[in-house]
């Protein structure tokens, strides 16, 4: 074993490009041995779902061969990636026509699906190496007196939880408290950000960025941390015209929780790609301030 | 006065595609939803649709296509799969949602000022040319077809996420080997076109 298969996803190369350079900064300053998955392909996301589901899950299951071929277990930051490798190996056990069909599509380009491979998020990988007591160990500025709000998303809770009990929960809080933050309690942290919506139905997409938003700031949020791309997008990107053309001068700006880690653990804020926001993170206390500087 | 017919009579049903809908992966449970409404209760976009997801649950296994397949619904969902985990029968709504998506799209429904249907196709291009979506060239694409008002819509934005590095401006992510990607999709095709001829 080589370390963890290391799947970006298309996401961390673009937009979540800050996921991707805090992800690997902390797994590298934590010991978490991966190396990236050569050659890997787009898992297929939402969109492949919608055209047709049998080129969707041969997508996703090309990444599965990859990673079998290596023998590793693959690490996928983005929940959207998480799941569809996650459903793919699924619904593959469950649906063995189709499993023929794309084993035999893949084997003419010499790629062979084995036995189930684990699909990890992040957050379970940190868990078990180094685990939080270790990490706690390791903390250099606690971001004390800062309020985080726990943003899970969708796709980490359900259908494919990554952890057992879904609805009580506390992991990202975990993390959250390690960098000796304050968790903010948060009703909203498994609600839907509009996903794709903000690009194709705005005003949809909006509305529910604006309901997140809305709530992180009622609770007296200084920080909204989050698992996925998508959601970091929405709440980031549209959150001027969430909140602003609804009166609301207020911003918050919305980390990934590999990024609040990162800084916690003492790494150089450009190497966590903190300036790559466009709502920047400039916490008011001086023991804070400390920390991203 | 001119008068309609507002209700549908049954021989106008298609029953033949509640079945065939029932037969996707995910659906198999479809004739047996008890119309309890926890799927469009969990729904967070369900109060902008125009068929709530019990009502298409309904209508798909009455065989109500037209109606079903020309709703703004399937366009609105999301994904998120709130309906999917609390369906007490076991129906993964999302995956009915995606089966009527993927209808749709073959038989020419969806109206063209919803971007849903645009995007999921110029994202499968992309996906098909390169093996990895970069997210300009999907958008473009996108905004390509959608309009010179909507691309408009969205300069802003992306010159800001261009200023950051995070949307390259001519770069395209490519896997070293996308005829691999290509040979895999296009066999499939090809076992799907044969299977439906």
């Amino acid at each position: 074993m080589s370390g963890y298969a290391y799947y970006p996803g298309c996401s961390l190369l673009g937009t979540g490009k800050s996921y991707d350079e805090s992800t690997r900064a902390v797994f590298e300053a934590l010991g978490v041995p991966f190396q990236e998955l050569e050659a890997w392909n787009c898992c297929g996301a939402t969109a492949y779902s919608s055209i047709d589901e049998c080129t969707a899950f041969a997508l996703a299951a090309r990444n599965l061969a990859l990673a079998h071929r290596r023998g590793d277990p693959i690490v996928a930051p983005c929940p959207n990636c998480y799941l569809v490798l996650t459903k793919t190996q699924r619904y593959l056990q469950q649906y063995p026509d189709m499993r023929q069909r794309i084993e035999q599509t893949l084997e003419r380009l010499g790629l062979q699906l084995g036995n189930e491979i684990p699909v990890r998020h992040p957050l379970q990988v940190l868990q078990e190496t180094p685990g939080l007591e270790e990490i706690q160990k390791r903390i250099q500025k606690p971001l004390k007196g800062l309020r985080v709000v726990p943003y899970y998303g969708c796709l980490l809770a359900r259908p494919f939880p990554i952890v057992e009990d879904p609805w009580n929960t506390t992991i990202l809080e975990d993390f959250i408290e390690v960098t000796g933050a304050e968790v903010v309690p948060y009703a909203y942290r498994t609600r839907c950000c509009g996903g794709a919506l903000t690009g194709v139905i705005r005003e949809a997409g909006v509305r529910m960025v604006h309901i997140l938003l809305r709530e992180a700031l009622r609770q007296g949020a200084q920080v909204i941390v989050t698992t996925c791309p998508l959601c970091q997008f929405n709440l980031e990107a549209f959150q001027q015209e969430a909140l602003g053309n609804n009166g609301i001068q207020e911003r918050i700006p919305v980390l990934y929780f590999t990024q609040l880690l990162g800084l916690a653990l003492g790494l150089p804020p450009e190497k966590l790609g903190l300036h790559r926001h466009l709502i920047p993170f400039q916490p008011r206390h001086a023991i804070l301030q400390e920390a991203v500087s | 006065m001119e008068i309609q017919r507002t209700i549908k009579y049954e021989a106008e049903l298609d029953r033949q595609f509640a079945y065939e809908i029932a037969q996707s992966p995910g659906a198999e449970t479809l004739f047996e939803c008890i119309q309890c409404g926890a799927c469009s209760a969990a729904c967070p976009v369900s109060i902008y649709m125009d068929l709530t997801p019990r009502r298409i649950i309904a209508m798909t296994r009455e065989g109500f296509k037209h109606e079903v397949l020309s709703s703004l619904t399937i366009w609105l969902c999301s994904s998120c799969y709130a309906c999917t985990v609390e369906c007490p029968v076991g129906i993964k709504v999302t995956d009915v949602m995606y089966a009527l998506k993927q209808r749709a799209i073959k038989e020419g429904y969806g109206p063209r000022k919803v971007l849903t249907r645009l995007l999921a196709e110029s994202f499968f291009q992309t996906v098909k040319e390169d093996g990895r979506a970069t997210e300009r060239k999907v958008m473009m694409r996108l905004y390509r077809r959608a309009g010179l008002g909507a691309m408009l819509k969205m300069a802003p934005l992306g010159f800001k996420l261009w200023r950051t590095g995070r949307l390259s401006a001519f770069g395209t992510e490519r896997i070293p080997n996308p005829g691999e990607v290509q040979a895999l999709l296009e066999c499939l095709e090809e076992q799907t076109g044969g299977e439906k001829s």
